[in-house]
């Protein structure tokens, strides 16, 4: 294009037919057939930013949101920022609080606040509640007083003090926690208390996991793919027909018959035992085997489709070049298949461990409690507690913990690593 | 932020996706789904549908409030009848997620038991988690939970629900709390300390389960010895010619409501249901299908008394018996249910 | 290297060698051939002909269904490829795509444990040899098709092996990179005084590299000769045909006189020919060169026949004049553009004639 350009700009031409200069002409016919590749592009462009980058971005956001206390008890905030947090703060504070739970009482906001303190301290909840059934109080009895009558705990500094910790409009409690850490009451960052912290362990187990997964599915997806790739187009046809099969079912018709399967009066247990190879039953469900048996069988297409597209593309006649070079055939496949066959083990690597990463059904359905990975406590978490700002924290680890995969992906495996495939 | 929040509210309901767009003239009711609506079924929405003309759309979901919460915020409330349990109830109605329902138009306050009046729900029945075994298979029939810690004389796998509540209560009254104080001591970080230590002595033996439909399926099979269970499930699996049985003593009961969604388009028509599903006649129907106990107490005399010693509500089972306490779980749930998480998945 | 072979024995032979695939039709049938040491042998035909199978027999990718190979004298039918020595080089290079070009030679040299030094040293003549020692540490994909090539002929060479089979490796040039590359490939054959047997179906660069053609079809070889005596004196219509271009007249052997015979063409005139693979009574094919035709007033003594001029076509060099003959419509003739009478037009009557030393009487094939 901006050799066109050049070209003109070089050998001014006289203007034509409507007089305008070619320049001109040439921009304006630049710019239809660029608003048309826009307009090609826009509805994809449009679909990925409404069902991709926003709820993305906003799911951040409600990993950091913290409206209970800030949009509801403005007031109380107001007052408490001057509060040293050393003692209980005066008698403002106490009537700005007093009037702004009798405002919320009965509506959503009260149970809002409440929830948002409780999970403060457990028992604020309860606290919340009770004192505004009994509010608004008496104008004329001190609202301090008239607080601590109704529940001693308004008192206390601790009480004060989680107002004040939970009263920012965000809060980075909710990623802290995804990380197993949590503020203390000085505001410094802290380990979780030992018996609170899970989701490092479950971060890691999520990738360990996932990474069994990914090799097993390599291991036995690798020569399967080959097969495929080194037969005849119909014989690899009736093959793919069996690798696409579990595609055809749902997931949890898989999962269903793993159960059907594997449990202790399944077919393989009965099969294992009518062999003698066991006496009594093995413990092949709720436990991590049934999960990876079942795992690898859904994923495992997901292995085989990229090493196979990538396989086949390998043209048969290196092995031979490798042998008239003199190489013996294992040598041969492991020097010179082998490493060309890197792009696909990449591709359906990276496509198997993300997937696994997210892997929330199977897992749920055919592990114990010691096999659920991140995906399950962000599903605990929207679905059970409706907390989701712990959740959008826990999706935000998974994001980062995938993209950071991504990035070494793309730094050791990707297609811009392997040098030799761009002149392709 | 809100345009965040209510994003994920509007994806939170397309993905889960749930009963969506039925006709005005109907009403949707969702319950749990399993034997329980099917009894639900045969008592309440057929005959409802018979006598006042509304049919009656069952659907199910499991549970989670994300999808009323969803719904409601959103303004696309396609749900006009649910089945919650207690602490769900009390969650939902403080952060108005239901709607208010004035008892008077649903019968007179003091025909039902204290449990089922809620300023936002009105009961179904009474149901009970307990201590279930697969007869054919024990010699010696377990009767408390300190059986079901007792692994050298019941050796075999246990199946507990996924999850904190009831499990932490059966731990302390395995540990010789009596039911009267489990609440009290479960209040205290000791006593919640003391119900893991518990937990911790079993937990090589435990299979978790989370649906309903589990545990007599995993007792029938042989994978279990022993677990907690919904009272209800077992006595559907007994029909079928299971021999399962449930050990009453330490069992904890509680009441399921039915609450109406806020923004419900149906609802004179879903409370005219409540109305008819509170009915005597009617909960006496629904007991003969399925032991879970009527809270209409003028049902009572209407049930067959071989059912009746079924019931979680028979005063013979009533012994030995605790109720749940919803407030507490309402108010320690989520920290309880996080350590839990953590302590299962170490 | 190698102990010093006896000159007289053939480098590799082929006895009674048979293949087929499918166990019904032999691709392959009876193949004797003896290569001799340091010559380049072509074998050359259609596709399908043969020829490919038989070379990848040779480098033990192909097992064959009987008969045997010797290489020095050793039975090699059970050798498998990497043990046999035998350089390749292949239709598209097949130069290994995440290895650098000085990877790509090191490879043979290093499975054979070389060391270090001495690999180096070598690939570093083999580059020498094709002008691409600055291009040892580039991808193959960045260098272009005759680059590449070249690399791929080293690589074949840089383990000294003596015996180099080349599948078609110029098809995927251009005409005149293909020209120079088949000049080269010979040069360094020369200088190296290696055995090469190079398959082709592209007859001119058989011609051009050769020093014996075998040609193929069906199976079987059609004839075995030095370029010159293949492309003069065809033994069959085959590759009379394959080879150049021929100019065909059927017609009927009505006597054989020694090395001589007369043919009776279907229009009546008799000519005579050379005696090829046809015996008196049979049918016969006569075979002629374009260029051996004789325009009329020369070559007196020779077949003479009647023709009519039906196009000229001016090619710089040469005329080159398709006239209609004996009741044939395409016969062609060439001639050099001095020699030709430049008031000729189409529609004019000529006569031509055709020298019996040049003229050959062959088989009619069978209609396919």
């Amino acid at each position: 294009m901006s050799t066109a350009v050049d070209t003109s700009a070089a050998v001014p031409l006289p203007a034509e037919g409507d007089g305008t200069p070619l320049k001109k002409r040439l921009r304006r016919a630049e710019r239809r057939r660029n608003l048309l590749f826009g307009a090609l592009i826009l509805p994809l462009a449009l679909v990925v930013l409404v069902a991709f980058i926003w709820p993305i971005g906003s799911l951040l956001t409600i990993g950091v949101d913290n409206p209970e206390i800030h949009d509801n008890l403005p007031r109380t905030l107001a007052v408490l920022e001057d509060w040293n947090g050393s003692a209980p703060p005066d008698e403002a504070a106490f009537r700005a609080l007093a009037d702004e739970l009798a405002a919320a009482k009965g509506s959503p906001a009260i149970a809002a606040i409440a929830k948002r303190l409780n999970r403060e301290n457990a028992g604020y909840r309860s606290l919340v509640m009770k004192t505004a059934r009994k509010l608004p109080l008496d104008a004329a009895v001190p609202a301090r007083e008239a607080l601590v009558a109704i529940d001693a705990q308004w008192g206390e500094l601790a009480t004060w003090q989680a107002i004040h910790r939970a009263g920012g409009a965000l809060t980075p409690f909710y990623l802290l926690a995804a990380i197993d850490r949590a503020i203390d009451a000085d505001g410094d960052i802290v380990a979780a208390p030992e018996d609170e912290r899970i989701y490092v362990d479950v971060l890691l187990r999520t990738f360990w996991m996932s990474l069994i997964v990914t090799v097993c599915c390599l291991a036995l997806g690798f020569p399967v793919a080959y097969l495929m790739a080194s037969l005849s187009t119909r014989h690899s046809n009736m093959l793919m027909i069996f690798v696409l099969l579990p595609f055809w079912t749902s997931v949890l018709v898989r999962v269903a018959a793993w159960i059907v399967l594997l449990q202790n009066e399944g077919l393989v247990n009965r099969l294992l035992m009518w062999l003698g190879l066991t006496d009594s039953p093995l413990q092949l469900l709720f436990n991590r085997f049934g999960v990876y048996v079942a795992m690898v069988h859904i994923l495992l297409p997901f292995m085989v489709l990229p090493l196979y597209s990538v396989m086949k593309g390998i043209s048969p006649v290196y092995m031979r070049a490798a042998l008239s070079l003199g190489c013996p055939p294992f040598r041969s496949f492991w020097k010179i298949y082998f490493p060309q066959t890197l792009p696909g083990i990449g591709a359906g690597g990276l496509l198997v461990f993300i997937m696994c990463m997210g892997y929330y059904i199977t897992p749920a359905l055919l592990g114990g409690p010691k096999e659920q990975m991140l995906s399950y406590f962000i599903a605990f978490y929207t679905n059970q507690t409706i907390n989701w700002g712990m959740a959008a924290a826990l999706s935000a680890v998974l994001l980062a913990a995938t993209l950071l995969l991504y990035m070494v992906y793309a730094r050791y495996l990707g297609p811009t690593r392997v040098k030799y495939m761009k002149a392709r | 932020m809100k345009h965040a929040a209510s994003f994920l509210r509007a994806a939170v309901l397309v993905a889960l996706g749930g009963a969506v767009g039925t006709a005005s003239a109907d009403i949707t009711v969702i319950s749990f789904g399993g034997a329980s609506q099917k009894a639900q079924d045969k008592a309440y929405y057929a005959p409802f549908a018979k006598a006042t003309g509304v049919k009656v759309v069952a659907g199910e979901y499991n549970g989670e409030q994300a999808k009323v919460k969803a719904m409601v915020e959103a303004g696309n409330v396609t749900w006009d009848v649910l089945e919650v349990e207690s602490p769900e109830l009390v969650r939902g109605c403080e952060e108005g997620l239901f709607e208010k329902i004035d008892f008077a138009q649903v019968g007179d306050k003091a025909d039902f038991v204290p449990a089922a009046v809620n300023e936002c729900g009105v009961g179904i029945f009474v149901w009970s988690t307990a201590l279930a075994y697969n007869a054919d298979r024990l010699k010696e029939a377990p009767t408390s939970w300190a059986d079901f810690w007792n692994v050298d004389k019941f050796p075999g796998k246990r199946g507990l629900r996924k999850g904190a509540k009831y499990t932490l209560e059966f731990a302390l009254l395995a540990d010789g709390v009596p039911t009267s104080d489990v609440y009290k001591v479960l209040a205290t970080p000791a006593g919640v300390d003391r119900a893991f230590a518990k937990l911790d002595k079993l937990k090589a033996n435990i299979q978790w389960w989370e649906a309903g439909a589990q545990p007599p399926q995993l007792l029938a099979s042989g994978d279990l010895v022993m677990s907690a269970a919904y009272n209800g499930r077992i006595s559907a699996a007994q029909v079928e010619g299971k021999n399962l049985k449930v050990v009453w003593n330490g069992s904890i009961y509680d009441v399921d409501s039915w609450a109406i969604p806020k923004g419900s388009p149906n609802k004179a028509d879903a409370l005219k249901f409540i109305r008819f599903a509170s009915q005597p006649d009617n909960q006496a129907v629904f007991s003969g299908e399925i032991a879970y106990g009527p809270v209409n107490l003028k049902a009572v005399p209407a049930i067959d008394a071989k059912v009746a010693a079924g019931l979680p509500t028979s005063p013979e089972n009533m012994t030995g018996a605790m109720a749940t306490d919803t407030e507490f779980w309402v108010e320690h749930g989520e920290n309880l249910e996080q350590r839990f998480n953590a302590w299962a998945a170490r | 290297m190698e102990a010093v072979h006896n000159s007289q024995a053939p480098h590799v032979s082929f006895r009674n060698v048979q293949k087929t695939y499918d166990g019904e039709t032999l691709i392959v049938r009876d193949l004797n051939l003896d290569i001799r040491r340091g010559e380049f042998l072509t074998l050359l035909g259609p596709s399908g002909s043969g020829k490919t199978t038989c070379l990848m027999m040779l480098a033990g990718f192909e097992t064959p269904t009987g008969g045997e190979i010797r290489l020095d004298g050793e039975v090699i039918n059970r050798v498998p490829p990497y043990r046999r020595n035998i350089g390749m080089v292949f239709q598209n290079y097949a130069l290994f795509p995440h290895m650098t070009v000085a990877d790509n030679l090191r490879f043979p040299l290093r499975v054979r444990k070389l060391a270090a030094n001495e690999v180096e040293a070598r690939v570093k003549r083999a580059l020498g040899m094709v002008q691409l020692e600055a291009f040892g540490n580039r991808y193959p994909q960045q260098l272009s098709g005759g680059q590449q090539q070249r690399i791929a002929l080293a690589r074949a060479l840089v383990f000294d092996p003596q015996l180099v089979l080349m599948d078609e490796p110029l098809g995927a040039l251009d005409k005149n990179l293909r020209e120079r590359m088949q000049l080269e490939i010979k040069h360094i054959q020369q200088n190296l005084g290696i055995t090469v047997v190079f398959v082709t179906h592209d007859q001119s660069e058989a011609l051009t590299m050769s020093d014996r053609i075998a040609v193929f079809n069906h199976g079987v070889i059609q004839q075995i000769d030095a370029p010159e005596a293949l492309y003069e004196y065809p033994t069959n219509s085959f590759v009379a045909d394959f080879i150049g271009e021929n100019n065909a007249l059927d017609g009927t052997v009505v006597a054989v006189a020694g090395e001589e015979c007369d043919v009776r063409l279907d229009c009546g005139t008799v000519l005579r020919a050379r005696t090829g693979n046809v015996g008196a009574g049979g049918r016969a094919r006569i075979a002629v060169r374009p260029e051996r035709v004789q325009l009329a007033g020369e070559g007196e003594g020779a077949n003479r026949l009647d023709a009519t001029v039906r196009e000229l076509i001016y090619l710089g060099d040469q005329i080159r004049l398709r006239v209609e003959l004996a009741g044939k419509h395409e016969f062609t003739i060439k001639a050099p553009i001095s020699q030709l009478d430049r008031s000729l037009r189409p529609g004019d009557a000529i006569r031509v004639g055709l020298d019996p030393a040049h003229t050959r009487a062959l088989d009619v094939p069978a209609a396919h």
